[in-house]
């Protein structure tokens, strides 16, 4: 259902003023005088280089100020050169000063394709003059607005931080410590530990801002801070099982499901809400856009909080028995629930039954996650295999992988890198591009942590995976894991509290209806046939007529006797089997066209006159 | 030859009459008629009788008509008899007067004048005259209004429109304007300017000094007015030093002005003079303007004579020219009206004679060949007798209406011989024909008449030129042949006539005949196209049939091929039946595969730990303990299994209408026949493919999603007829969120914007470029030229109709 660009997805953003402070210079003093919350290791940067024998390269690609600004005025150079040659007599003016870039900027025309909404290929049918000259203005209305998008583009400015390897090494033998050591003091900083053995495994959640973590053990641990400054928010022990916990539409809401119900806290750590109708919930999961907390139950219930009004949309029984596997489609806003017969089903909570049921494994599922294009999910089930399926329509598994250990948890990056807990390592795959299907052969990075892993999840908007375990919470770099570029309105990180504020208010606003959620969402833009049809059917019934029915041919009257009866008759017969000749003549055509098709598909080899002979 | 035969059949005809009457009056008569009847009478009588009874031995004409062949005392009111002429008396004959006269002509045209006019109708019914008042009164609305029509497009078309409408100005400001408001701020600029402006410089390049500006307005006055010479001279030095003159240019362009003021009301007063003068009605006073005028313009041609001969012999050449322009037009002979009149008047009044007599001589004088001096008394003669010929000749003239020679000749040509055409000039021979005896005398009369005024004229001739003293006796000769050749003149238009009128005669009859033929021909024609038409429309016919049968064939062949191909399809399908389920065994099998074979094989995890061997233990005991966890479940067949029962309730369901024991044995354990069964199941239409029809691991829930379906468009707006068309329309997101902030602006423009505390008025005219009249609000200048469409044209024209 969100149909919203993230950055990622290609859409520019669109308010680009704070681009600009992301580069702020950071005070990495503060890493110094604040300590790490519960003796955290020094906090890691953004960007991550990797070891020193890798230098060169590495340094020629980051240090990321002197690099792009370098890179930026080069490019303005280019373009300089590039339109004066396209334009070599600018007009005259009165003062005779002349403009040496006439004329709109250019625009690479693979960049404006990637914002066309309309798909041309289609063919429409016949359209009267007056709805063609509506087209024919709407299509131009898009290529414009698609060419000013592409324009904006240029605003992106910053780049995806990578790792790469040396010939024939392979990344993923290069150890946190090197990479930390290869990067700047500030991305370095945001490589830490936090050792707290005693309140068991621990699950965590990034605020969608990427600024805030919150995490809460097993045994009742429920802690927010800013892991940027590691300044802490609010530390409690609940007293009770923590099983999941999430921010809601901001960070100064924090959901967490305890043994026996769903509790809402603020940022002080104080108790706002015990929500008795969601008990026993394992699984969370936030719809930042509908502000809907989904919640996954042992009882099998799936249960939707409208968490702007305090309503519970839709309570779905799963019938599927202990819901303990959930992940959200970014992109549609659907949940994904893994079972323990092997299926994945979609839910959404205005349909009662799964929009969806894929079989996944022979065993039941471990973990989902979805990409956040909602192009691709990946599985691990108990027949410790990783799978990767394709979400646009086939359902259909495009890679898989056997693990020697069934991943636990599965995590997908902005970028769609895909991470995988199994057991205390953590594997991460990554693809040739943005959002492109990780490739399951080679592993990025690797790191073993202190305990078992107990939940994962990649920071939005910066280059780190925080891991939750039995030995606490581990913040690990790797490069390229997320959007580089923000956009400031939607989820700025270093926005203040007013600027949250009125975030809020608009988002608020801006909330989308519960009932919109489905697999498609373009289906919302298409006109709904059935009722359509329904409608018209209504009418006529109505009407007792068909308003819109072609009118049946009547012949003119002629004169001097030739318009007798008969002749009328036989002009009317004569229409009547012209069209049928040309209704047929059409499905015929067709037919042929579908013959010749088949017929050349088949034409592999060479036909032998022998042929013939062959029975 | 036609004519004899005619006359013998009329002779025929005319016995046969006698004879009938013979018959029935000749009994009574008898005795009478006897002592009257002579030898002659008697024979022919008795040989009529004998007709008549051969006549009536066949008995068919019994009753006949008593008419009468003779004087005799039964004299009945309905019948006339016309003995002697041998002809049948006509009742066109009673309606003739005794002679035609040529003012019967007129009657006769007055009278068809009378019947082609028709009555006057009837006024039209109260409500018929109000629905045409209503028809006309809306087309005249509905004209008016579609001035507007383009307007309403455009601004229904329009992007945005913003309230209260303002006329749209074209801001194109001269650069002048542009440049005024620049001022010069550095001190160099300021000196510059200072001694432009000192020296009355232009500032800028495409800018005049006011003298400049001066000096082109006293040239472009010198340019329209007629220049005067001095001027004219003043021209060159002006053009040449413009900058240093321009006082004295001021000062000659104001004398410019003044001399062109005072042209101009000359000429108005002028013009009032003449208007005054041409109202007035006095002739003796326009007779006496002439005069003066032809006076002066002798004197002025005698001075011009003197003074510059070529110029008057230019004159000359006009005042020749006016006069063969005279002499072609044939203005002052005596066929104009005033003439005809004055010829009649003549007779009896002197004055009337004067006035010809000065008409002809003006003739004379006009058509007078200037060289040829000496022979103008024998020509006059000539004239003179011309004059005198009659009338047929001028008609003939007249009738060949034009003056082209050629053109008359084949006129001529046409008239000898040819019957002529026209259908009124048959009438007009008739008339002369019979006048022509009457005329001869007052033509003698009018001819001593003449003769005595042409003797007079030459006598005064003679007296006045003494010189030319011809013997008297030589005229008269020539007097006497002209009027030999008069008299050939009168023969010969006689004969003419005589020859027309047989012509005509014979015309008829030929007519009849032609009709006759024609007639025949016309038969024949219709025949003939029958005749040749005939096997042409058989064949069309046959055509038709052919090509009905050809459809019916086609109609009956095609169904055969698509039922061939159906059956083929379904032999195919049949055919492909079989590889499809091989084909779904195969996706079952493959959705084996695709849990169970497809793992990749097992690379070991690049895990930077020692215990990788420990690991390989604990897989394998996992693996095994898998196994036996999963020993009794098969998943795989689960899920088929689900899946089939999800389609099956998605499938729509046959209606069974059995109704058991009806036409049948009925009770427990009887079931309905298997045939009646299918004769009243009524199956579900199939409907369309399921999604997961090929994904075999995938069950994709058919149900739609009402809520999200009330939020989606459910009818199509106006112009969109097809919902594919519209859907194009709505691709594009318009939220900022998707879009760029200017694109955003773009996509969310009002179509209406109203300006806060703006009173909006109705549209009017002048908003849009017409031009307000004073009768409407809605009269289009031509400024702004609409063509009125199609439909509006007709609606005139039905308009100009009505």
């Amino acid at each position: 259902m969100e149909t919203v660009p993230r950055p990622g997805r290609g859409v520019p953003p669109k308010k680009d003023k704070l681009q600009a402070k992301r580069k702020k210079p950071r005070r990495y003093w503060e890493e110094e005088t604040a300590p790490a919350v519960a003796g955290a290791s020094p906090g890691p940067p953004r960007k991550k280089k990797k070891k020193k024998n890798l230098e060169v390269r590495r340094q020629k690609q980051k240090n990321s100020h002197n690099s792009k600004k370098s890179r930026i005025s080069k490019k303005s150079q280019f373009r300089k050169k590039s339109r004066e040659q396209k334009k070599p007599g600018p007009q005259r003016t009165l003062s005779g000063a002349q403009d040496p870039f006439p004329g709109p900027a250019p625009v690479p025309l693979e960049v404006a394709r990637k914002f066309r909404r309309i798909d041309k290929s289609k063919e429409l049918p016949h359209s009267l003059p007056k709805t063609r000259s509506k087209l024919e203005v709407a299509e131009a209305l898009e290529e414009e607005i698609s060419v000013k998008a592409a324009r904006s583009e240029l605003l992106l400015a910053e780049e995806p931080g990578f790792l790469e390897g040396e010939d024939g090494e392979d990344t993923a033998k290069i150890r946190q410590a090197d990479i930390v050591e290869a990067v700047d003091i500030a991305s370095a900083a945001k490589h830490f530990d936090l050792n707290l053995r005693q309140f068991g495994p621990y699950r965590l959640n990034y605020s969608r801002t990427g600024r805030h973590l919150a995490f809460g053990g097993r045994r009742g641990h429920v802690a927010a801070f800013d892991w940027v400054t590691k300044k802490l928010m609010c530390e409690i022990n609940v007293m009770e099982a923590v099983r999941d916990i999430r921010f809601l539409h901001s960070e100064a809401l924090l959901a967490v499901a305890q043994n026996r119900w769903l509790h809402i806290y603020d940022n002080q750590g104080i108790e706002l809400h015990c929500i008795r109708r969601c008990d026993r919930v394992t699984r969370l999961e936030f719809l930042p856009f509908h502000f809907l907390l989904a919640t996954a139950s042992e009882t099998g219930f799936l249960t939707y909080l409208d968490v702007s009004v305090g309503k519970i949309v839709a309570a779905l029984n799963i019938r599927a028995g202990r819901l303990n596997v959930m992940a959200q489609n970014p992109y549609n806003a659907v949940i994904h629930l893994g079972h323990s017969n092997g299926t994945v089903s979609l839910w959404s909570p205005s349909v009662q039954e799964p929009l969806a049921k894929i079989l996944c494994h022979r065993g039941g599922i471990q973990a989902v996650a979805v990409d956040c294009t909602g192009t691709y999910m990946a599985t691990s089930g108990l027949d410790h295999q990783l799978k990767v399926f394709d979400l646009r329509g086939t359902f259909q598994p495009l890679s898989a992988r056997t693990l020697p250990q069934g991943a636990g948890h599965l995590a997908f990056s902005q970028r769609g890198l895909l991470a995988a807990g199994m057991g205390d390592v953590v594997n991460i795959w990554a693809g040739q591009g943005k959002a492109s299907l990780p490739s399951l052969e080679q592993p990025y990075l690797t790191h073993r942590l202190a305990g078992p892993v107990h939940g994962l999840q990649f920071c939005p908007f910066e280059d780190v995976l925080g891991v939750g375990h039995s030995g606490g919470i581990t913040s690990m770099l790797v490069p390229g894991a997320s959007e580089p570029n923000f956009d400031g309105l939607e989820s700025n990180p270093y926005r203040s509290r007013k600027q949250r504020q009125e975030w809020e208010v608009k988002a608020l606003l801006e909330k989308v209806p519960a009932e919109l959620i489905c697999l498609n969402p373009r289906a919302l833009a298409e006109v709904d046939v059935i009722s359509l049809e329904q409608h018209k059917k209504e009418r006529v019934e109505r009407l007792g007529y068909d308003p819109e029915a072609k009118a049946p041919f009547q012949p003119k009257a002629k004169q001097k006797g030739r318009s007798s009866t008969g002749s009328l008759v036989k002009r009317k017969k004569k229409v009547l089997a012209q069209e049928h000749r040309d209704k047929v003549r059409q499905s015929l055509e067709e037919q042929q066209k579908q013959k010749q098709k088949q017929k050349a598909k088949p034409t592999g080899a060479r036909p032998s006159a022998l042929d013939r002979f062959v029975r | 030859m036609q004519a004899a035969e005619m006359n013998a059949v009329r002779a025929a005809e005319s016995l046969l009459a006698l004879s009938q009457q013979e018959e029935l009056v000749d009994l009574p008569n008898h005795s009478l008629s006897a002592s009257e009847d002579e030898g002659d009478s008697d024979g022919e009588r008795k040989h009529q009788k004998l007709l008549e009874s051969i006549g009536s031995l066949d008995g068919k004409k019994r009753w006949k008509l008593a008419e009468r062949s003779e004087a005799c005392l039964k004299v009945s009111e309905f019948n006339v008899c016309s003995e002697g002429s041998g002809e049948k008396l006509l009742l066109s004959d009673l309606l003739e007067p005794a002679k035609t006269s040529s003012s019967l002509a007129a009657v006769k045209k007055q009278l068809n004048r009378v019947k082609s006019k028709k009555a006057v109708e009837l006024p039209l019914n109260k409500e018929e005259v109000e629905r045409i008042h209503r028809e006309v009164a809306f087309n005249k609305t509905s004209q008016t209004l579609s001035k507007w029509d383009p307007i309403v497009l455009k601004n229904r078309q329009a992007e945005q429109l913003v309230f209260p409408l303002e006329k749209e100005q074209p801001n194109f400001v001269p650069i002048e304007h542009v440049l005024s408001s620049w001022k010069a701020r550095t001190p160099l600029e300021q000196e510059v300017f200072n001694l432009l402006y000192k020296n009355k410089q232009p500032v800028t390049d495409p800018l005049l000094t006011p003298l400049e500006k001066a000096s082109l307005k006293a040239m472009s006055l010198e340019e329209v007015s007629v220049s005067s010479p001095r001027h004219a001279m003043l021209l060159p030095a002006f053009a040449l030093k413009p900058r240093n003159h321009c006082k004295c240019h001021s000062l000659q362009a104001k004398m410019r002005r003044a001399e062109l003021q005072r042209a101009r009301a000359l000429q108005s007063y002028y013009e009032a003079r003449a208007r005054r003068e041409k109202k007035i009605k006095s002739k003796k006073y326009h007779k006496i303007v002439k005069k003066g005028k032809a006076k002066k313009a002798l004197k002025e041609f005698e001075q011009l004579q003197k003074v510059n001969p070529a110029a008057a012999l230019e004159e000359l050449e006009k005042i020749e020219k006016a006069r063969m322009m005279e002499r072609m037009s044939l203005k002052h002979q005596n066929s104009g009206k005033w003439a005809k009149s004055k010829a009649i008047m003549a007779k009896y009044d002197l004055e009337a004679r004067q006035a010809m007599q000065e008409q002809l001589a003006k003739n004379k004088e006009l058509t007078q060949k200037l060289q040829v001096v000496s022979e103008s008394e024998g020509e006059n003669g000539a004239e003179e007798e011309e004059l005198l010929v009659p009338d047929a000749v001028n008609e003939v003239q007249m009738c060949a209406d034009g003056p082209n020679p050629w053109m008359l000749r084949n006129c001529n040509s046409d008239a000898k011989g040819e019957v002529q055409k026209d259908p009124e000039q048959p009438p007009e021979p008739v008339v002369q024909e019979v006048s022509e005896s009457e005329d001869e005398r007052p033509g003698a009369e009018e001819e001593i008449l003449l003769h005595e005024f042409e003797e007079r004229r030459s006598l005064r001739k003679r007296s006045e030129l003494s010189q030319n003293a011809e013997p008297v006796g030589s005229q008269e000769t020539k007097d006497s042949s002209c009027q030999e050749v008069l008299s050939e003149l009168k023969l010969l238009t006689q004969k003419l006539n005589q020859k027309n009128h047989q012509s005509r005669k014979q015309k008829v009859s030929s007519v009849r005949t032609v009709l006759q033929v024609q007639k025949e021909e016309c038969a024949l024609e219709e025949e003939e196209p029958v005749l040749l038409q005939r096997p042409e429309r058989v064949q069309t016919l046959e055509d038709l049939e052919d090509l009905g049968h050809e459809e019916y064939s086609q109609n009956k062949e095609l169904p055969r091929p698509v039922m061939e191909e159906e059956k083929a399809e379904k032999t195919s399908n049949n055919q492909t039946d079989a590889p499809k389920e091989k084909k779904k065994k195969e996706q079952m099998i493959d959705l084996q595969n695709l849990l169970t074979t497809k793992s990749p094989s097992v690379k070991l995890l690049a895990v930077p730990t020692a215990v990788e061997e420990l690991e390989d233990e604990e897989e394998k005991h996992q693996k095994q303990i898998i196994k036996e966890a999963f020993a009794g479940d098969d998943v795989i067949r689960d899920f088929l299994k689900e899946k089939k029962e999800a389609v099956k309730a998605n499938k729509p369901k046959d209606v069974d209408l059995t109704l058991p024991g009806w036409g049948e044995w009925g009770g427990i354990g009887l079931k309905p026949s298997a045939k009646k069964r299918r004769r009243f199941l009524i199956k579900a239409p199939e409907g369309p493919p399921r999604k997961d029809k090929n994904l075999p691991n995938v069950i994709i829930s058919e149900k739609r999603n009402i809520h999200a379906a009330a939020h989606q468009v459910r009818v199509l707006p106006y112009p969109f007829t097809h919902h594919q068309q519209f859907e194009r329309t709505v691709q594009t997101p318009i939220g900022s969120t998707w879009n760029t902030q200017r694109a955003f602006q773009k996509l969310t423009t009002p179509k209406v914007v109203t300006k806060p505390g703006h009173i909006i008025k109705p549209i009017k005219a002048e908003d849009v470029g017409y031009c307000s009249s004073s009768r409407s609000d809605l009269s289009v200048t031509q400024s702004n030229p609409k063509r009125p469409s199609g439909h509006h044209k007709k609606q005139l024209k039905k308009i100009s109709r009505d």
